[in-house]
């Protein structure tokens, strides 16, 4: 039942002997302990378990271990490079972008995943692209600023 | 504040036990400098309202310990859900003893190690804890300032603080730290009589803008909610739910579930529950059990409810009562009959109710995503029968509350298993758990008959409310003849509605400001009168008045039907202490009936704002949720079933919603603070409700107002 699954984990080669049906998700949480991706519904609509799967944002409650083989997934704790925060991290952190802060590690991740494929987008971009990440404190004016913030930052080439 | 006060204390469990005798905080916290504060009363002098079934000598509300390394830490039974007083708290507790917001360390909801605290809600932080904590601050500056006058042999009046240095400002060689002067010292002090704090001309920090405390934590994944911790041995519970509130489970099978390797199968009465240190294999072996139920289903739904509740037998309270409806009638020209409906709602918090709970040498601690850790610590040792020190409740942060998570029978159903199995039990609500036993915002029934006279004052307001609460209900206006009457379910007779209801951000006034400021915009249309030139020409209230003119000048609004599709509204509301006027301009597809909000103006009149950014922020959040309850949220449910159980058919605002936000909030620094997590969202149904009929001419009386609603109401015009 169990079989070894080999993927890149936050930069790092990982072996993991696990039953491959498990949830990314709960392996992510409670295997490695990255509880930064969080659990909102676990039926893909909120985004908050939102992660990068060979650099394209993925909901990690709806897929399992075994869709990440040989793949490199990133997690909000693998984000930043050493002390030196992601350029999204730095403009969530300048704009408060967040309130409880619950679903600020999906929209960070599901914001990297939005910029990697488009690096200058308009504020209605920004808009469509983080549509499907839910927010019930209200924090979205400020995330559709920090995300453009980051945006321009990162085309500085910092 | 009476009506708010009923409605706080009636959403919050209360227990009739004595608490439990003070501990030795000198062991658990070692040596510092100790003051303890009771909370005697608010900045405005008025009782504090919450349930004091306590002892007052003994059940403090806070205290702070100004540690050996200059650092000062604060302990406080209040939780962080995201509204920001893990800044605010520290800014005012900086200002009071002149010391850094880096110094400075707050220690929240811990049981163990806080101070008694009747919960976080109702925007209570602030305006009540907030002045207690102050007092208790000055006193403790007052303290430390002797003990330096005694050390430095220089008059306590001749000493100035500065960053956590006490100097005499005349002899700069005499100065003491903090960390200096309490370094091995233990000095209780109680609080008989009220020291000055102080005065606002000197604030260093209160009153300015201060990015989030704990955002760097909340970007990186750090920040810890209930479901990010983990202890050796810990288990997922996944437990058997009934198909409908009110269901009796009848018949269990656990045969096939108990074949899933390594599952424990717990039965507790009407608790089953499948544990595995797997929670994907809990999953798998809670969907294998068969469980069969016996309920009858109240003859209610989504769609009859209004009736249901009209019909209902029903106590009557009349709450307000000015001069005489009868003789009002008469000096009307107008009158008239409204009435309005609002449906239930659920928090959907995106962290839904989560709990762990360890069961260790007859101790059981609980680490829960709750607002209340006191009363859940009550009902945890109710429940369990241990006595109070024997149960420990600590919050980490927590994912959104809203009022929902005043509820914790996760945390309750966590105790309960760890007790049984022996084991660290986790129970993290599905979000179709979080839906099913949320306590949902009531719905209600609002009957109006109001009228004017020839010149257009207002003579006549007689309200009913059923079901839904009275926050809210201050009439505003300068009205002569005015009665307020609440109607609920009677005393020991079964709830009308079907299912737990609890307060739900600013618990009420959502409903009762709709309500009475669509009817305001309905009279100003009869009478012919531009609707803000109505609301000023009855108003008297001079803040009012103000707040209202300044929403309109940030606005630039102009008089006038609304063109092309486009409308604007606006409306006034007041709650926790703090006054809003709001403004917004919406269009209206004719077509599909699809509302889109353009822009939404806030003026905010809140007292004291400790931090206008955080206050901004939660601004903007309350717009931003509020545009949910008025175009979006509504709950289906068939009896006690929930239909609604997720956010695919439960569909809460997004970005593509977004309008242009604007606010104001107006200084007054010489003000006690009221609150600001709430009022920004009491007005945003009425004022997208009347930009509607600005828009088209059609008059929205039921929130959402859905495409099929609003076609149907430009039907009708």
């Amino acid at each position: 039942m169990e079989e070894t699954i080999s993927f890149q984990l936050n930069g790092k080669k990982t072996d993991v002997k696990i039953d491959p049906t498990e949830t990314l998700l709960w392996v992510l949480r409670n295997h490695f302990g990255l509880t930064g991706t969080k659990y909102g519904c676990g039926m893909g609509f909120c985004g908050s378990c939102t992660v990068l799967i060979d650099n394209e944002a993925v909901r990690s409650c709806t897929i399992t271990v075994a869709d990440v083989k040989g793949k490199s997934v990133v997690t909000i704790e693998g984000l930043a490079t050493g002390d030196q925060l992601h350029p999204i991290q730095k403009a969530f952190i300048e704009h408060d972008a967040m309130q409880c802060g619950y679903c600020t590690p999906g929209m960070i991740m599901n914001a990297t995943g939005l910029l990697l494929k488009n690096s200058s987008p308009t504020d209605e971009q920004i808009k469509t692209g983080m549509e499907d990440n839910l927010c019930r404190c209200g924090a979205h004016v400020r995330i559709v600023a920090a995300v453009q913030t980051a945006a321009e930052e990162m085309k500085g080439g910092k | 504040m009476k009506n708010e006060k009923a409605l706080d204390q009636a959403s919050m469990p209360r227990s009739s036990r004595r608490r439990m005798p003070r501990r030795d905080f000198f062991k658990i916290l070692g040596s510092g400098v100790i003051v303890f504060f009771l909370p005697r009363c608010t900045g405005d002098g008025s009782p504090v309202a919450v349930p004091l079934e306590r002892d007052l000598t003994k059940d403090y509300n806070a205290f702070l310990l100004v540690g050996e390394d200059g650092t000062v830490s604060c302990y406080s039974g209040k939780i962080e859900m995201g509204q920001g007083i893990i800044t605010s708290l520290v800014q005012m507790m900086a200002d009071e003893l002149n010391v850094p917001m880096e110094k400075i360390k707050l220690v929240l909801g811990d049981t163990d190690l806080c101070p008694w605290d009747g919960g976080t809600w109702g925007s209570m932080t602030t305006r009540h804890f907030g002045p207690s904590m102050r007092a208790a601050l000055a006193e403790a500056r007052g303290v430390l300032l002797q003990l330096a006058s005694e050390k430095l042999k220089v008059p306590a009046n001749q000493l100035t603080v500065t960053d956590g240095v006490i100097s005499d400002p005349a002899n700069p060689d005499k100065s003491v730290t903090y960390a200096e002067l309490t370094k091995g010292k233990k000095i209780e002090r109680y609080l008989d009589t009220k020291p000055s704090v102080e005065d606002y001309t000197k604030f260093s920090f209160v009153g300015k803008s201060y990015h989030r405390l704990d955002a760097k934590q909340k970007v990186t994944g750090e920040a810890k909610y209930s479901g990010d911790m983990k202890l050796p041995g810990m288990v997922f519970a996944r437990i058997v739910r009934p198909p409908s509130h009110g269901a009796k489970l009848t018949t269990v099978d656990i045969s096939d579930a108990e074949k899933v390797a390594g599952v424990q199968i717990v039965r507790d009465g009407d608790l089953v529950a499948a544990l595995h240190e797997n929670r994907d294999r809990a999953e798998e072996a809670v969907s294998r059990i068969k469980a069969e139920y016996s309920y009858n289903e109240l003859p209610v739904n989504d769609k009859t409810v209004f009736e249901y509740m009209l019909k209902a037998d029903s106590y009557e309270n009349v709450e307000t009562s000015t001069g005489d409806i009868e003789a009002g009638k008469q000096l009307c020209d107008k009158t008239f009959d409204t009435e309005i409906h609002d449906p239930y709602l659920a928090h959907a918090p995106i962290e839904p109710h989560t709990a762990l709970a360890q069961f260790e040498g007859g101790k059981m601690t609980v680490w829960a995503s709750t607002q209340t850790p006191y009363p859940l610590q009550d009902e945890i040792a109710a429940v369990l029968a241990l006595p109070l020190e024997k149960v420990r409740v600590i919050v980490p942060f927590v994912g959104g509350g809203f009022g929902g998570k005043s509820a914790n029978n996760q945390a309750v159903e966590a105790a309960r298993l760890a007790k049984l199995s022996g084991k660290p039990v986790m129970v993290a609500f599905t979000r179709d758990e979080e839906f099913f036993y949320d306590n949902f915002h009531p719905a209600g029934v609002i009957r109006i008959k109001s009228g004017i006279d020839k010149s257009g004052l207002i003579k006549l307001w007689d309200y009913h409310a059923y079901y839904c609460g009275t926050r809210g209900t201050e009439i505003l206006y300068d009205v002569p003849n005015l009665k307020l009457t609440d109607h609920g379910d009677k005393e020991n007779s079964p709830s009308v509605h079907p299912f737990a209801t609890g307060p739900w951000r600013a618990p009420n006034n959502n409903t009762n400001t709709f309500a009475r400021e669509t009817q305001i915009d309905i009279m100003a249309a009869a009478a012919g009168i531009d609707p803000l030139e109505f609301r000023l020409k009855n108003l008297k209230d001079e803040k009012m008045i103000e707040v209202l003119k300044k929403v309109a000048d940030m606005f630039g609004y102009k008089p006038g039907k609304g063109k092309g599709g486009r409308g604007v509204g606006l409306a006034i509301g007041t709650d926790v202490g703090a006054l809003v006027a709001q403004m917004a301009e919406v269009e209206v597809d004719r077509k599909t009936g699809k509302v889109k909000v353009l822009r939404i103006v806030c003026a905010q009149d809140m007292g004291l704002c400790v931090n206008p950014l955080g206050a901004t922020m939660q601004m903007e959040g309350c717009m931003t949720m509020g545009l949910g309850y008025t175009l979006t949220e509504e709950l289906a449910y068939e009896g006690g079933n929930i239909i609604t159980r997720g956010y695919d058919s439960y569909e809460i605002p997004r970005f593509s919603w977004l309008p242009k936000i604007e606010t104001f909030i107006f200084e007054r620094m010489n003000e006690p603070p009221q609150g600001g997590g709430e009022p920004a969202i009491i007005t945003v149904g009425a004022v997208v409700g009347n930009a509607i009929f600005n828009a088209t001419g059609a008059r929205m009386y039921r929130m959402p107002f859905t495409p099929a609603r609003v076609l149907d109401a430009i039907k009708k015009v």
